[in-house]
């Protein structure tokens, strides 16, 4: 139904909205005092050393790319899942050879080490 | 005018609604919490502390909001709004009663996840922005929890879609009423065990609850991404979480505990209750969550990616197969 995407999309700008407005009435309420101590990044009381944009670990990026992989598969997976009450038992060759094809994948890359956080 | 004000009520009822979660939650995890740690919880403001929360919206409403130097300015300040606006559009599908709902969705399973899965973008980058290293590394865990439950969790409830045919919530509702053999209620819960355990875990883990709260771990990260927030751009974030484990345990109750409705009890008595009944479940499996979270110590890094990558991952696949050969002998043409 389209009035339901209308209600979806009102969603979106009353929320941003509403940020706003309540950001802007507390700072409206309190009292601003900015000063060089307060502005300071928070680190336990200890002097910050060196830019806080450090280079980070790779690990983080293998498993962002795994993610990617699987993350669309479910995409797949949903559709399919709605029909398949509906459709022969084919169906369910068709998605044991999709998911086969990735779970491979994911054999691979666990052999590989990518799953093995260091 | 009002065809410009009939779009705009339910989100201002849904905001009603996220308000009054957040204020009724922090209060009960405060309590329950206290309770579980054989302490009391907020005791002074009101009769067993009930108005401290509300006196600390309006504490937190007059707080100076400090921008620290040195911050990447226009993503500080859109961070919250990243973060709040999508768990406020996550009630726009769930189903409070048969009629009590904001849009009737055909896809509102995938919708509610899809929005909720936007969240960790907005703690990414309050983390990054803040230049902060604690607030850094807050961030990229929260990332790596993101990437490694995402998964599962949307996998795990597979079979219900599968068995339902529909990502309608309240169909899927619909098909969970009546009982087995009298006594057992067709709720999905009986049926697919493996699902709802592996949906409780991944769940935990979305919501950065402990055992899996490394992102904000206190006694490592301060208070990992939001570090640097202040005031009601804090408030804002915390809101949204406290909001996202109502919609969590609202999807839970949804998708495998029949929802609004109960056994036993004859439609005509449940229908002005409805809403009420799917509150109350929803309430009951925040307990759990709070009850985990005072129970269980946190986990390790590595131990959380094993988890969710090398074994939740494979079962809920293979699952997802046991259950579609098993539906296909049972009812090859087709769940009535």
């Amino acid at each position: 139904m389209a009035s339901d995407y209308v209600v979806l999309g009102t969603f979106v700008l009353v929320g941003v909205v509403f940020v706003m407005v309540t950001v802007t009435l507390s700072n409206l309420l309190s009292h601003q005092r900015p000063s060089f101590e307060k502005g300071r990044i928070y680190e336990c009381g200890v002097e910050p050393i060196g830019p806080p944009w450090v280079q980070f670990r790779i690990g983080y990026y293998v498993y962002a790319l795994l993610f990617v992989v699987f993350d669309i598969e479910t995409v797949f997976l949903y559709p399919w899942a709605v029909v398949f009450g509906r459709m022969g038992p084919f169906i369910l060759v068709e998605m044991a050879v999709f998911v086969g094809i990735l779970v491979l994948g994911l054999l691979y890359a666990w052999k590989e080490g990518a799953l093995t956080w260091r | 005018m009002s065809q410009v004000l009939a779009p705009i009520l339910p989100v201002l009822a849904a905001i009603g609604l996220m308000l009054a979660n957040g204020v009724v939650l922090i209060y009960m995890l405060r309590k329950v919490l206290g309770h579980l740690h054989l302490r009391l919880g907020p005791v002074h403001v009101g009769p067993k502390g009930i108005v401290q929360t509300t006196a600390d919206v309006l504490k937190l409403l007059s707080k100076e909001d400090i921008r620290p130097n040195g911050v990447d300015r226009w993503m500080y300040v859109l961070a919250p709004v990243v973060v709040f606006v999508p768990s406020l559009m996550a009630y726009a599908a769930l189903p409070f009663s048969e009629t009590l709902r904001i849009t009737r969705l055909d896809t509102g399973l995938l919708y509610t996840f899809a929005v909720l899965s936007v969240v960790p973008l907005g703690v990414i980058m309050a983390g990054w922005s803040s230049a902060n290293k604690y607030a850094l590394i807050g961030a990229l865990r929260a990332a790596a929890q993101q990437v490694a439950y995402e998964v599962p969790l949307l996998l795990s409830v597979l079979p219900v879609v599968m068995i339902v045919g529909s990502m309608d919530l309240a169909e899927i509702v619909a098909f969970q009423t009546g009982v087995w053999l009298g006594v057992v209620p067709r709720w999905f819960v009986v049926l697919l065990i493996p699902s709802f355990v592996i949906f409780m875990i991944a769940a935990l883990c979305e919501l950065n609850q402990t055992p899996f709260d490394m992102s904000e771990a206190e006694s490592e990260l301060v208070s990992g991404f939001a570090t640097e927030y202040s005031s009601m751009k804090f408030g804002l974030i915390f809101l949204s979480e406290f909001s996202n484990s109502f919609v969590i345990s609202a999807l839970a109750v949804t998708l495998f505990f029949g929802g609004w409705t109960l056994p036993f009890v004859p439609d005509s008595v449940l229908a002005p209750i409805a809403p009420v009944v799917f509150v109350l479940k929803t309430y009951i499996g925040i307990f759990v969550f709070m009850w985990i979270r005072g129970t269980l110590p946190r986990v390790r890094i590595d131990h959380l990616m094993n988890l969710g990558w090398k074994w939740l991952i494979p079962i809920s696949l293979a699952w997802l197969m046991l259950v579609g050969v098993v539906v296909k002998l049972v009812a090859p043409g087709g769940v009535a």
